[in-house]
């Protein structure tokens, strides 16, 4: 009864092919992004910018970045978590090198940087598949946490081997170090998010990401057909990792602002970023945000339940957390393996009947 | 014999016999992915469950070794039932990587399931196994630890025994119909949920063993689950479908490992051993897109 797209015209090329061309979804768009904007800000504490909101922006930018690769160009990589370090270390090193250049250059100077690594191990996939290539992306993971272990340069010589995020401001506003208030911080990466959301979305149904998709469904069929397999693979290799190195030059600069790569990149990061394109929905854009949601979100309310409500031990707590987690990614994979994407679509088609299915 | 030539003999033995305990991981996943074209996350998880449940079973019941094993076995089996019927019977002709991603569910359920029931703490694990240097190779000058050559003997039985059971027997050979094709193996009347089981609960059984071995080595704890990691590059190296791969493969990893640390160490800094084993499994793959004994892909559209 609501949302139904009877009687909304299409009179031109433009209408036809805008990203959102029901008005419904245009209005709960608007509505949504103007509460994320404008509300969200207004009550905004540190434990909500620190523990929820800036995990989730940063954990959607990666996840959106690995959807690209996994999703719809369909190369399986495990070294997110080597890229995400990629980037933060650029950043890091940048905005030492140059104090004065605004952080939004620096942060997509960093994704350029990551682009380029990721194109670098992205090429094997021309030659290996499947799992192979999962497995050899692993180097990259366990090479580049070597690397910015070893290689003094990469921390500016620091005794501790950690990374520390200096004060830097954006159009006058704090955005980093512990000064910065957590509305800016959290206004600064939503920006991004919101800016590169709409980016991929564009990126995915043009031509390039017509290539990607053509690309996973059979690779050897997509070369028949004339799609360049090196320019596909690669180009898809170099737009995610940009985003996995956005993603992680958020995660350094704004969310944590002192990171020892061991700790915070190591592969269980890749990982869960991986889960969270699986349990969001291969191949979705909506999908990559519903997916991070739920990963970050989860372990959250199921601490709080156990220790605040029924009163578990801490360390107890983190080994049920662990199992849980488990149970529930099983759980969701086998109620819906295509994820929460495929939930909405399933969702959105009986929207349009309620509340008369027949 | 010069000092050096020993150490380069010193340091191959080490390699090899490391090489073998990767192996020893590594064919628990050949197992499974040959028989389900299941890439089982899960496997070093499960080695370090296997040892959890040895050692709590040895401690609480106070039983002999010999017993726990055989308990412990019994427990392998019954969870390989387990995920049969939870996980993976729910999931026939999914995708491989949602299949994959179950087996890291699975990895996260079996930690956390294990560091409950036993708890965290690293436990000596002591089955009886022989301990220190041998010593005649000691005489010569050659340090090898007898535990890794028992590791070697047993890791070689177990070969012996996996490829007798696969050439011989009937449900070998049901395994190898399966591993071939799924639906052939289902119209010639194999029933598939029984193959599985067999199979999750043989690498349960390998898990076990393996994990009998590290932890002897090491200890009982939760880096024993990190020797699926290592596993990794054996595999690829040596093809994900073959059994004397995974041996081989884990040779080859175990002495290029070893050597590089020695000899290139030096150069690039130490501590490489975490990525170096990938990097050489990438090398050879660019060469051989399916491991050195990987079947051939074969494509068409």
């Amino acid at each position: 009864m609501l949302y139904r797209e009877a009687g909304q015209f299409k009179t031109g090329y433009n209408t036809d092919q805008s990203i959102f061309p029901i008005r419904q979804d245009r209005w709960a768009i608007a509505l949504f992004l103007a509460v994320a904007v404008v509300a969200v800000p207004l009550v905004i504490d540190d434990y909500w910018a620190k523990a929820v909101l800036l995990p989730l922006l940063v954990y959607a930018m990666a996840t959106l970045g690995l959807n690209i690769l996994v999703g719809y160009c369909g190369q399986i990589s495990l070294g997110t978590g080597g890229f995400m370090a990629v980037g933060a270390f650029a950043s890091y090193k940048l905005t030492t090198a140059f104090p004065d250049l605004n952080l939004i250059i620096v942060l997509l100077l960093s994704g350029c940087v990551t682009a380029a690594v990721g194109v670098l191990f992205g090429l094997p996939s021309l030659r290996i598949k499947g799992f192979y290539l999962a497995v050899a992306t692993l180097a990259a993971q366990f090479f580049l946490v070597w690397l910015f272990n070893k290689v003094e340069w990469f921390y500016n010589y620091n005794a501790t081997g950690q990374i520390t995020m200096p004060p830097r401001e954006v159009f006058g506003f704090l955005i980093t170090g512990p000064e910065a208030t957590p509305a800016a911080t959290y206004l600064f990466a939503l920006g991004f998010l919101i800016v590169f959301g709409l980016v991929a979305k564009n990126i995915v149904r043009g031509r390039v990401g017509r290539m990607w998709m053509a690309i996973r469904d059979m690779d050897i069929a997509a070369e028949l057909i004339g799609v360049r397999p090196l320019m596909a693979k690669l180009s898809a290799f170099a737009v995610s990792s940009f985003y996995v190195g956005v993603a992680g030059g958020l995660y350094f600069t704004v969310w944590f602002g002192a990171v020892e790569v061991t700790e915070a990149f190591d592969i269980n990061q890749s990982f869960q970023v991986l889960f969270m394109v699986i349990i969001g929905g291969l191949g979705s854009i909506l999908g990559s945000f519903l997916g991070a949601a739920f990963l970050v979100l989860m372990p959250i309310l199921l601490k709080n339940f156990m220790v605040n409500w029924l009163g578990v031990a801490a360390v107890t707590a983190k080994h049920v957390e662990i199992t849980l987690l488990g149970v529930l990614i099983i759980f969701f994979l086998i109620v819906e393996p295509h994820g929460f994407a495929r939930l909405w679509q399933i969702l959105k088609e009986k929207l349009r009947l309620w509340p008369f299915p027949y | 014999m010069g000092d050096s030539l020993l150490y380069f003999i010193e340091v191959t033995i080490g390699g090899l016999l490391a090489g073998v305990m990767y192996s020893l991981v590594a064919l628990g996943f050949v197992l499974i992915f040959k028989a389900s074209g299941i890439f089982n996350f899960a496997q070093g998880v499960m080695a370090l469950f296997a040892a959890l449940t040895l050692v709590g079973l040895m401690e609480k019941l106070g039983v002999p070794a010999w017993v726990a094993i055989v308990m412990t076995i019994g427990v392998m089996i019954l969870l390989a039932w387990l995920i049969e019927r939870l996980v993976l019977q729910h999931l026939v002709n999914q995708d491989p990587i949602i299949l994959f991603m179950a087996t890291i569910g699975l990895a996260y359920v079996l930690e956390g399931v294990g560091d409950l029931m036993w708890g965290s703490d690293v436990k000596a694990l002591n089955v009886g196994l022989p301990d220190g240097a041998v010593d005649w190779m000691f005489d010569l000058g050659i340090y090898v630890t007898k535990l890794e050559l028992v590791a070697a003997a047993t890791a070689a039985a177990l070969v012996a025994v996996l490829a007798v059971f696969f050439q011989r027997t009937r449900i070998g050979r049901a395994l190898r119909a399966v591993a071939d094709d799924h639906q052939a193996a289902l119209s010639v009347g194999i029933s598939l949920r029984t193959i599985w089981v067999i199979v999750w609960s043989v690498s349960g059984i390998v898990a076990l063993v393996a994990g009998i071995m590290w932890g002897s080595s090491s200890g009982v704890q939760f880096s024993l689950s990190l020797i699926a990691l290592k596993a990794l590059p054996v595999l690829i190296l040596g093809g994900f479908t073959s059994i004397p791969g995974a041996i081989i493969g884990g040779l080859i990893i175990g002495v290029g490992e070893k050597w590089a640390e020695i000899y290139l160490g030096d150069y690039i800094g130490h501590a490489i051993e975490n990525w170096f084993a990938y990097v050489l499994a990438l090398a050879f793959l660019l060469i051989r897109p399916q491991g050195l004994f990987g079947e051939k892909i074969i494509e068409r559209v």
